[in-house]
């Protein structure tokens, strides 16, 4: 049998004062960088404004994008590498000017005028490399290389099947640029006669327009505001579902001593005690996802929707270790009922503790994966989960049952021996 | 094996084949309807399953919108109509007025009324404009006595019913124009919380600045009388008319498209306020060539009915008079009646092919009753969606080939069940998209490669789980019951927290964050069937095979 662990018999609870330390230094540097930064650097989903994403066949030339831009009296906007060095693609961004939507508009027409003008495109030509299969097919059915103008319907399908051609060609074997007309010859179901066509009535830019953004700021503090609640909402979630699965057995174990507290001082606290299971586990994963958001700030990735997306999918699946860990304490707290708590507590994270690495550890392979080969679009996604299922680990272990020991404890000297001392 | 096993054995296979089915057996023709065919080759297979598998915008490129509609300018228009009516109606009924004026889009003043003729106006306001004592369309109040006259508030039911409807005519409306356009699988729907907003996604559109410019044309076309001009400035026709416009009358400018390259500067025109005819009396509308001008085109029109019983007669009256065809507040052409015409017109100006069959376009499905605003607008082309499914399909087999590399090495023989139950449980997510329809997304990818660790970590609980019970000396039989059951609840509950999770993902997310929660909440809900049902059956039918089984390899 292969063992990572052969019977551990760690004393995490003796080590706790450390690790809360710890987390709070964590805590603190995220919220120092949040601030020194002033915010997380949001993504055009949450800022609003204009991003257009090119891709080049060769390496672009920065230098003459920015002057190709400030000639059309945006030299404002921001040119920025994307992806791996040898991928040749460029984010240009405007940021939103004023309110107004139209404005914003404007700025994605006016970036592609730049472009179009800088690389001295002629106007009169088709863009190859940034016409989709509808205007290639019109096009071809323009300049009718083969000749079909008697036969209207004949034309239609037979130039829209070579335009498909093309294009699927270009797009899945090219990476959507094609270098020259010559790789449109020999091209399986492209007539020579069409190729040779294209070649004196259409040209191919250098750069192909990837993909655009525009999104007005009245869109983007909405999704700000939608994210806010949705991780909130998400969070309260597992309170109820934790709070109602786990139950403090004997709950009512300690009554708070009479004329301290008022009555309803008195009942929050007996709301707590019946809960604590469920407020210790979302005070864990709170704890990570803020320590998630530090790490964020601190690498400078960008917040963008993808993030809440895997800021929630974390709320959800960062709690997984610590359901697994109070399973096995209140299974225990059924079987030794003498057991001091702390240990008690302390043996259910050594009896599970094989489980937490190894169930954490196979889906970080799986996030790992996501991080290194699934591309530019979700490298952050993949980053707060690679970051936040290691945080949720620690947590599960270090913060969530210490949580838990450190309240029944305190409440109980509250009850018994509680004269005088106001539970501090 | 035993009878309850064989039960198993039979639901598991069922399973397998409905997902099997589902997936791979039916084939989506070029109609874009679905049908039952069962592949006979490879290529037959993979064009079902890329069939069956709805590809998100971010996968297959297109165009994402979110649009405005600018419904308080209905309203606008509304209480505009009030004060043409009003006029003619007071006209009409010989009842004195000094002024019939809007001071907001929801009010319009009736002032300088005689005395003796306050209450005929009331009554005429009250009869025309109140509408029903239970859903009033109007309240018409009293001015102080200085202004002698009255006010009309346009109800608050009304005003709603008024933006309803210029929402719902604004999606309408853009259908037709999408249809037209001849895009596949559009999605046009209401969209957010009460903020008059549209979502329009656009699979497949390559040219977003056309598509756009035609989806927010007003399209408002009016054919109206001229009375005075042309003008060679706004200055020069108020000078001609001693600076007050004739009553019911405007000045309009001409497109600088109107007179072509030959003619200097844009005209100004003043014609009457109502038009003869409008946008809503069009029957069809399409693009020919302007046979005065090579190269350029024209939009000819056909009126309908009622229109043309209008137009008509209205012809036939003021036959040497010249006509203006406006279009959205400019004027597109000016022609002399020459004679009666009772159904057919066209707009005349050198617009090109494109540009002329877009505006027949436009025409043909209406005007929009309220301008529309974009908001967001995102475009992702084909070459991007191709890159990001390989990068996705490549992690996501990279994470599968770690996990099933790390079980069998831990695990040994009981890995191979839990690989059996995972590749089960990535079939079921498959076939329930195949089956519900749901899209697939980029996200929804991620979610997929994210299911693949997930769904171990289940059989991962119960193999520990077992183990523990053999180290406490349980018999294997035992030890596989109690671990099975022992960690079902655990299972259940680490499943549904990031369910409940990915359900608020949904409510707030948008389109493929949506695609992301739909993949997590399905993969997780077949992972519960998969990790217990389906694992516990495999070891129940190896440990079944041994006559008294002593050990597992776990």
């Amino acid at each position: 049998m292969m063992e990572f662990f052969h019977n551990p018999n760690y004393d995490f609870l003796r080590w706790r004062w450390h690790f809360i330390i710890l987390s709070w230094a964590l805590i603190l540097a995220g919220a120092a960088s949040l601030w020194v930064k002033g915010g997380p650097r949001y993504g055009i989903d949450f800022k609003g404004g204009t991003l257009v994403y090119l891709k080049f066949a060769d390496a672009p030339d920065l230098e003459r994008i920015r002057a190709g831009l400030a000639q059309q009296g945006l030299g404002s906007s921001t040119i920025q590498q994307y992806g791996r060095s040898d991928s040749n693609e460029v984010i240009i961004g405007a940021e939103q000017v004023g309110h107004e939507e139209e404005a914003l508009d404007a700025s994605r027409q006016a970036i592609l005028t730049a472009m179009r003008a800088t690389f001295q495109a002629p106007a009169d030509k088709l863009d190859l490399n940034n016409s989709g299969t509808d205007s290639l097919a019109d096009a071809l059915l323009r300049f009718d290389p083969l000749g079909l103008a008697g036969q209207p319907g004949e034309a239609a399908t037979r130039y829209r099947e070579i335009a498909e051609r093309i294009t699927d060609f270009r797009d899945n074997q090219k990476g959507g640029l094609l270098g020259g007309f010559a790789e449109l010859r020999g091209l399986q179901g492209v007539p020579p006669v069409v190729a040779q066509t294209l070649e004196q009535q259409a040209y191919l830019s250098p750069f192909v327009v990837r993909r655009g953004e525009v999104v007005g700021p009245r869109v983007g503090r909405q999704l700000r505001q939608q994210a806010l609640l949705a991780t909130g909402l998400a969070l309260a979630g597992m309170l109820v579902y934790i709070g109602l699965r786990f139950p403090t057995e004997g709950a009512a174990a300690a009554p708070g001593r009479a004329g301290l507290l008022t009555g309803l001082g008195r009942w929050f606290l007996r709301q707590v005690d019946k809960r604590i299971y469920g407020i210790a586990a979302v005070i864990a994963t709170f704890h990570d996802v803020l320590i998630t958001l530090g790490f964020l700030s601190l690498l400078n990735y960008e917040f963008n929707l993808n993030i809440v997306a895997a800021l929630l999918t974390l709320v959800g699946y960062s709690v997984n270790d610590t359901i697994v860990t109070f399973d096995r304490v209140r299974e225990n707290v059924r079987l030794l009922r003498r057991e001091r708590l702390a240990d008690l507590v302390n043996r259910s994270i050594n009896q599970t503790l094989s489980r937490t690495i190894l169930t954490s550890g196979l889906t970080f392979l799986t996030v790992l994966a996501l991080f290194f080969l699934g591309g530019e679009v979700l490298h952050g996604f993949a980053f707060t989960l690679v970051v936040g299922i290691v945080v949720g680990t620690y947590s599960s272990i270090f913060i969530a049952s210490p949580v838990v020991v450190g309240w029944i404890e305190r409440r109980g000297q509250m009850g018994t021996s509680g004269a005088g001392r106001k539970g501090a | 094996m035993t009878s309850a096993l064989r039960l198993k054995a039979t639901v598991i296979l069922v399973v397998l084949l409905v997902c099997l089915l589902g997936l791979t057996g039916f084939h989506k023709g070029t109609d874009g309807k679905t049908r039952f065919r069962l592949p006979k080759s490879l290529d037959d297979l993979r064009e079902n399953v890329s069939g069956r598998i709805n590809l998100g915008l971010d996968l297959r490129g297109g165009m994402h919108l979110i649009l405005q509609v600018q419904v308080d300018e209905a309203i606008n228009s509304e209480t505009d109509q009030v004060v043409e009516r009003l006029r003619s109606l007071l006209r009409e009924q010989a009842v004195g007025y000094q002024a019939v004026r809007k001071p907001d889009a929801t009010h319009v003043l009736v002032t300088g009324i005689p005395v003796e003729q306050l209450e005929q106006a009331r009554g005429l306001l009250q009869e025309n404009y109140a509408g029903s004592a239970v859903s009033p369309a109007y309240v018409v109040g009293s001015l102080p006595a200085e202004q002698s006259g009255f006010v009309l508030e346009m109800s608050p039911s009304l005003q709603a019913q008024l933006r309803q409807e210029a929402q719902r005519n604004s999606i309408e409306t853009i259908r037709q124009r999408v249809d037209a356009l001849g895009v596949s699988e559009p999605t046009i729907a209401e969209h957010g919380r009460g903020e008059w907003e549209i979502l329009v996604q656009l699979p497949g559109v390559d040219d977003p600045a056309r598509v756009k410019s035609i989806l927010q044309s007003t399209a408002l076309l009016e054919i109206k009388l001229v009375e005075d001009g042309p003008y060679a400035s706004e200055t020069d026709a108020l000078a001609k008319t001693g600076g007050i416009l004739p009553p019911d009358s405007m000045l309009v400018r001409e497109t600088p498209s109107a007179r072509g390259a030959q003619a200097g500067g844009a005209q100004w025109y003043i014609v009457s306020r109502t038009s003869v005819v409008t946008g809503r009396d069009l029957r069809s509308a399409r693009s020919e060539p302007n046979p005065e001008r090579p190269g350029a085109y024209q939009i000819s029109f056909s009126l309908s009915r009622d229109g043309a019983a209008r137009f008509g007669p209205f012809t036939e009256r003021n036959v040497g008079r010249p006509l203006a065809v406006v279009l959205d507040n400019r004027i597109q052409s000016v022609a002399e009646i020459q004679s009666r015409i009772d159904d057919a017109g066209r707009i005349t100006g050198t617009f090109t092919l494109q540009q002329a069959s877009d505006l027949a376009l436009v025409l043909r499905s209406g005007s929009l009753p309220a301008s529309i605003r974009y908001l967001e607008e995102r475009t992702v082309g084909p070459s991007l969606g191709a890159d990001s499914i390989r990068a996705g399909l490549t992690s996501a087999v990279a994470g599968m080939l770690a996990v099933t590399f790390f079980m069998l090495f831990y695990y040994r023989f009981s890995g191979v069940n839990a690989i059996l139950a995972l590749v089960l449980n990535l079939l079921l997510l498959l076939a329930a998209l195949a089956y519900v329809g749901a899209t697939l997304t980029l996200p929804g990818i991620a979610g997929v490669a994210l299911i693949i660790g997930m769904a171990v970590d289940a059989n991962v609980l119960v193999f520990e789980r077992i183990r523990e019970e053999l180290r406490l000396g349980k018999s294997v039989v035992a030890a596989v019951e109690t671990g099975f059951d022992r960690a079902f609840l655990t299972i259940f509950d680490t499943n549904a927290t990031t369910v409940v999770a990915a359900i608020f993902l949904f409510m707030f997310g948008t389109g493929p964050i949506k695609g992301f929660a739909v993949t997590l909440t399905i993969g997780l809900l077949a992972n519960l069937f998969t990790a217990v049902y389906v694992s516990r059956a495999i070891f129940e039918y190896t440990l079944g095979r041994q006559a008294r089984p002593s050990s597992v390899s776990i």
